[in-house]
């Protein structure tokens, strides 16, 4: 019995310093600025950095912008495709995964194609227009996660019959999506949410090529430059990425319960 | 003018025949079933009435206004799942509340109303509850208390007690009919549970492969079925197979011995072989009276069923079942012994169309 369990508890030992190694590492580095001792310096630095905090709050600002966008356009959408088209989600499905094989780089050469300043769409003349072609840009990105996820979250729920119940009562299409379907579909489209931000916070590519002062392309010219700054930037992306993956636990533990009681 | 009239409706899916020839019209405050097995074109019905699948042809009018261009919003219909479909995100009284706040009723009458409307279906207390807290019967009473709050013109129920244990369905069942009586709301109930429809309708719809079988009173439709189907479908039956031996007079033979009948055999011919539906507890053993039609035939088998005891009688061709009471002073006759058995000419009803 016990030898049959070495194996798992090794595998487990195994991935575990894998990923633990270098975040330890990482930290452990980060707290080296100061000579002889280890101290949050490297953290004051990069937290009273002007360029972090803008950085980083135009990276919020993005993300919050996709998360809304995403929202307003994923959920209707696949609501509809539950309640009236199943017949193409396999089509769907194949759609919303094609950013996972298609790289960002791809991506956004296409836009630089398609929306630069000569084109009919000139969204890249402004920085405006460059920052809603980044959220475009991060929605296409986030798409297999979000879709999944409010995907996963109305299989869970009776689309049909709910909603001919609210048709019964007298709604309407708005009422049936904000009274109805949202509520109930909170925590699948936090799950989203949540998995949006963390991707949005960290990317570089898009944000780069676009030239937009986002989080990702700071990172990257911190690490270019420095030496304990840049590995305390990592931990603090961790953090935020984990506090994020974190919420999306507690959601979902929340909506188990519920489900429980059942 | 009636108030529900559904004329010539018909629903295809593509090659496929949903419902056809479908016509009734319905009196205000009237309890109607339709009833039929699975894929009979029942909730297809119900769901034009309310709205949710388009007829293919026909026209359906409430109280004189053509619905059929409505959408289901605009129909001021109430309707209860066989799910229930409450909203997992509302209260007990939110869900009760809900019609009324779409239709932007004030608060000032919404909160009366949901307490009444909790007051009649006898959970008054309830109403801070969500729905996964209520058993599946207290569901499907606020989902008929969300469905009436709004005073809907017409109540459409689609099997609404299928998914209950039969004790509640039973005592849900009288529940829903008294409260039909009480508001006097025209109702139409979709169910495949003959019980269901025979103790609830004022009138029932027997549905066979998506048309009206036979459409009449639950008497009518358990004493007098018109059709093989609905002889075959509502309740046990025996159906045996005769020959017409003189139409006018309805006179027939099975087996080689006459059986007389109440009335003439409409639309049948001399010779013909036709299917006559006898229920079982309307045929006695061992009595010969001059008023009642006798056969002869052997015991082939007797079922002691506790109070019960089931006797099948074997004639040549044909088999009757039949239902006594057990008495401690009369034992059951035995398997192989002769038996005569005796009905009332009334109590025999020829069915349509000769038999091959």
């Amino acid at each position: 019995m016990k030898r049959s369990r070495l194996g798992p508890w090794l595998a487990i030992a195994i991935g575990t310093a894998y990923f633990l190694i270098p975040l330890i590492a990482t930290f452990e580095f980060s707290l080296r600025m100061r000579r002889g001792e280890y101290s949050f310096e490297a953290y004051r630095v990069v937290l009273a950095d002007p360029r972090f905090q803008a950085s980083f709050g135009y990276s919020t600002l993005i993300a919050i912008a996709t998360i809304v966008m995403g929202v307003l356009l994923i959920v209707p959408t696949a609501y509809w495709i539950e309640l009236k088209l199943r017949k193409i989600r396999p089509l769907v499905e194949f759609i919303t995964l094609l950013p996972l094989v298609i790289p960002a780089i791809v991506i956004v050469f296409g836009y630089l194609h398609t929306y630069n300043s000569s084109s009919l769409i000139p969204l890249i003349a402004t920085p405006r227009g460059t920052d809603l072609l980044l959220t475009f840009g991060y929605m296409t990105l986030a798409l297999p996660y979000m879709y999944r996820a409010v995907d996963t979250g109305l299989r869970s729920i009776d689309v049909r019959t709910l909603t001919e119940a609210a048709e019964s009562l007298g709604a309407g299409w708005g009422a049936i999506l904000f009274k109805v379907i949202f509520p109930n579909v909170r925590v699948a489209v936090l799950s989203g949410a949540f998995l949006t931000f963390a991707i949005v916070i960290g990317e570089f590519t898009l944000a780069s090529l676009l030239d937009r002062p986002a989080f990702g392309p700071y990172l990257q010219l911190m690490g270019a430059n420095r030496a304990y700054e840049p590995s305390a930037l990592a931990i603090v992306a961790f953090i935020v990425t984990w506090a994020c993956m974190g919420l999306i636990q507690i959601f979902g533990r929340d909506r188990r319960a519920t489900m429980a009681g059942r | 003018m009636k108030f529900l009239e559904i004329e010539n409706l018909r629903k295809v899916y593509g090659a496929q025949v949903g419902v056809e020839h479908f016509d009734i019209a319905v009196e205000r405050g009237e309890f109607i079933s339709f009833l039929g097995p699975s894929g009979c074109g029942k909730t297809t019905t119900l769901r034009m009435v309310a709205g949710f699948e388009q007829p293919s042809a026909g026209s359906i009018r409430i109280d004189g206004r053509d619905v059929v261009g409505l959408r289901p919003n605009q129909r001021n219909i109430g309707m209860v799942f066989q799910s229930y479909a409450l909203f997992p995100n509302m209260t007990v009284a939110q869900n009760v509340a809900f019609g009324l706040k779409i239709a932007k009723r004030p608060e000032a009458e919404i909160k009366p109303r949901v307490a009444e409307m909790l007051q009649m279906i006898k959970l008054p207390q309830l109403g801070d509850r969500y729905p996964y807290q209520l058993s599946g019967g207290q569901q499907q009473r606020v989902a008929l208390a969300r469905a009436l709050a709004g005073k809907p013109q017409l109540l459409l129920l689609d099997e609404p007690l299928s998914a209950l244990d039969a004790k509640i369905r039973a005592s849900l069942r009288g529940e829903i009919r008294d409260l039909q009586r009480k508001l006097g709301i025209t109702t139409i109930y979709v169910t495949h549970d003959q019980e269901e429809a025979l103790a609830m309708s004022d009138r029932i719809v027997v549905m066979s492969e998506g048309r009206i079988e036979q459409l009449g009173t639950p008497f009518e439709i358990y004493n007098r079925p018109r059709t093989r189907f609905v002889a075959s479908f509502v309740g046990t039956l025996n159906i045996l197979r005769g020959k017409v031996i003189d139409a006018a007079k309805g006179v027939m033979r099975v087996d080689e011995q006459d059986v007389r009948l109440a009335q003439p055999i409409a639309n049948a011919n001399g010779g013909e072989t036709r299917a006559l539906a006898l229920r079982p507890e309307a045929v006695s053993l061992g009595e010969a009276r001059p008023d009642r039609n006798a056969l002869q035939g052997t015991i082939e088998d007797v079922s002691f069923l506790g109070a019960i005891v089931r006797i099948r009688v074997r004639f040549k061709d044909n088999l009757i079942s039949l239902d006594t009471f057990n008495s401690s002073a009369a034992p059951p006759p035995r398997r192989g012994e002769s038996a005569t058995v005796s009905f009332a000419p009334a109590d025999v009803q020829v069915l349509e169309g000769a038999e091959a």
